[in-house]
């Protein structure tokens, strides 16, 4: 994929949504160039402040999971005995939408950052764990094996083997939660807080009517998903060098 | 330089692949383990290797027993055996890197050791320096094999385990790999064991044969081949005449 090409995709969008909002031609649907416009106005107030709390809302999540999941995968991918314990309980747990939970986690929690990270935390977390746990446990024995004659013990194995072998499946397991992860993010954002850009869009769309700030929100939020996904993408190009030579 | 002692052993709820078996190999030695699959001939290099062990009895390498991998036997597996995510350098550096990561620990890694040759010593002398920044995806079969061997060699190994390892290449190839394996252990002076189900393989590679037929294992069947490294081997009677024999040998068992 060029970048290129994805420029002229954004652009065909916008003429779309222009030509859209011409034919609808209602206030719940501005115009592109006005939405723009609003947005870097808006930039200059307060929406950077909402996008810098859902970013690090969102960040701290992820961090969170990767610093537990990962390991955690490693551990049981690397372990039959500990694969044969745990693999029901994931089983059982994976599947379970963890959105649902949002209530539970608010009780818990409190309504404070601390809920809003624990529930990104609770699906990034689970995705992690799978994919590092099957990419641990579907090394082939033959690559542990040759490793272990060149003298490895469990610790060289983790650092030289399953440690780099899990890098791209915890960054193909970000790239797949990262929707999901903002999606939830806004739900999270909408009740019981003054910032962050779920809050700040629909504080904008419902109750002020602001229709063209709260596409300018929306934008932000398509921005923080889009870069995220972009930092994934650039990461992997650096540390996975080896996906990319054929 | 290796004694296997009265070894027994069985993969849990298999019949036993060898029972009371002894051999000895001695050092500098070119040995073939040839045999049909499932007769044990891998299971006896992972015994070799310090990778598992026996149910009874003991291996003891330089008069000491086996009971991990030892730091101065290199293994060569068919493949897979190198680290997709690194070059072709990197992977020859592994066992060194891995060594610096342990320190002379003398159980992963052996107490002062100084490599003699560098890395790139290594992959000039297997030809694989012009790869040197590739991945083991953009080699060749041939040149991955050369990558595994320069790996184990870059640790100066006294002791080369091979398991089928150029089974998988075509026959110009095979015989260039074969031909520098046997160059490089009498350069080096390894003892060298290779795993092999194909007889021509066998006979080319080892001045002594190991003969598995038909798991469990009490005796070794070994087959003396004098004139194997030499010029002109694949092409002599000698070699005819063996090959025969063993294949006559291996018909026999499988009927």
């Amino acid at each position: 994929m060029k970048q290129c090409d994805v420029l002229l995709a954004a652009l065909a969008l916008l003429i779309i949504w222009q030509i859209t909002a011409m034919i609808v031609n209602l206030p719940i649907l501005p115009q592109p160039f006005v939405v723009l416009l609003v947005f870097f106005r808006e930039l200059r107030k307060d929406m950077l402040i909402h996008f810098a709390v859902s970013l690090w809302r969102v960040t701290a999540g992820m961090l969170l999971s990767v610093l537990i999941a990962a390991p955690a995968g490693l551990a049981i991918g690397g372990s039959k005995r500990l694969n044969r314990f745990f693999s029901p309980f994931i089983y059982l747990l994976y599947p379970i939408p963890k959105v649902v939970l949002v209530p539970v986690v608010i009780l818990f929690l409190g309504i404070g950052d601390v809920a809003k990270i624990a529930i990104l935390f609770l699906i990034l977390f689970f995705q992690i764990l799978v994919l590092v746990r099957d990419q641990a446990s579907g090394l082939a024995p033959q690559l542990i094996q040759s490793l272990q004659s060149l003298g490895a013990g469990r610790r060289a194995l983790f650092r030289f083997v399953y440690l780099p072998a899990s890098l791209p499946a915890i960054l193909t397991a970000l790239r797949q939660s990262i929707g999901t992860a903002v999606a939830v993010l806004y739900i999270t954002e909408l009740s019981a807080t003054k910032y962050g850009l779920g809050y700040y869009i629909y504080y904008k769309g419902s109750t002020l009517l602001d229709y063209p700030a709260m596409y300018a929100g929306v934008i932000a939020m398509s921005l923080l998903g889009l870069g995220m996904y972009f930092s994934v993408d650039w990461l992997e190009r650096k540390w996975c060098k080896w996906k990319f030579v054929n | 330089m290796i004694q296997i002692r009265s070894i027994s052993f069985a993969y849990s709820n298999l019949s036993p692949l060898f029972e009371n078996f002894s051999l000895e190999i001695s050092r500098g030695e070119t040995w073939a383990i040839l045999g049909p699959s499932g007769c044990g001939k891998t299971t006896l290099l992972y015994l070799l290797a310090g990778l598992r062990f026996p149910t009874v009895g003991s291996i003891e390498i330089d008069n000491e027993r086996l009971a991990r991998p030892r730091p101065h036997s290199g293994l060569i597996l068919q493949d897979y055996g190198l680290l997709p995510w690194s070059t072709v350098r990197e992977n020859v550096e592994l066992g060194l890197r891995m060594r610096k990561f342990y320190g002379d620990d003398g159980t992963h890694a052996p107490v002062n050791f100084q490599p003699e040759n560098s890395v790139t010593y290594w992959l000039e002398r297997l030809g694989i320096d012009h790869v040197a920044d590739k991945y083991p995806s953009q080699l060749s079969g041939g040149q991955r094999q050369r990558t595994a061997i320069a790996r184990t060699l870059a640790l100066e190994p006294d002791l080369l385990l091979m398991d089928e390892p150029f089974s998988s290449l075509d026959a110009v190839t095979r015989e260039d790999l074969q031909n520098l394996t046997l160059s490089l252990c009498a350069e080096k002076q390894l003892t060298l064991v290779v795993v092999t189900h194909a007889i021509e393989e066998a006979v080319v590679l080892g001045k002594r044969i190991l003969l598995l037929d038909g798991a469990p294992t009490h005796t070794a069947h070994v087959f003396e081949n004098p004139t194997s490294g030499t010029d002109g081997h694949r092409e002599s009677k000698g070699y005819q005449d063996l090959y025969n024999l063993l294949r006559r040998e291996m018909q026999h068992e499988t009927v």
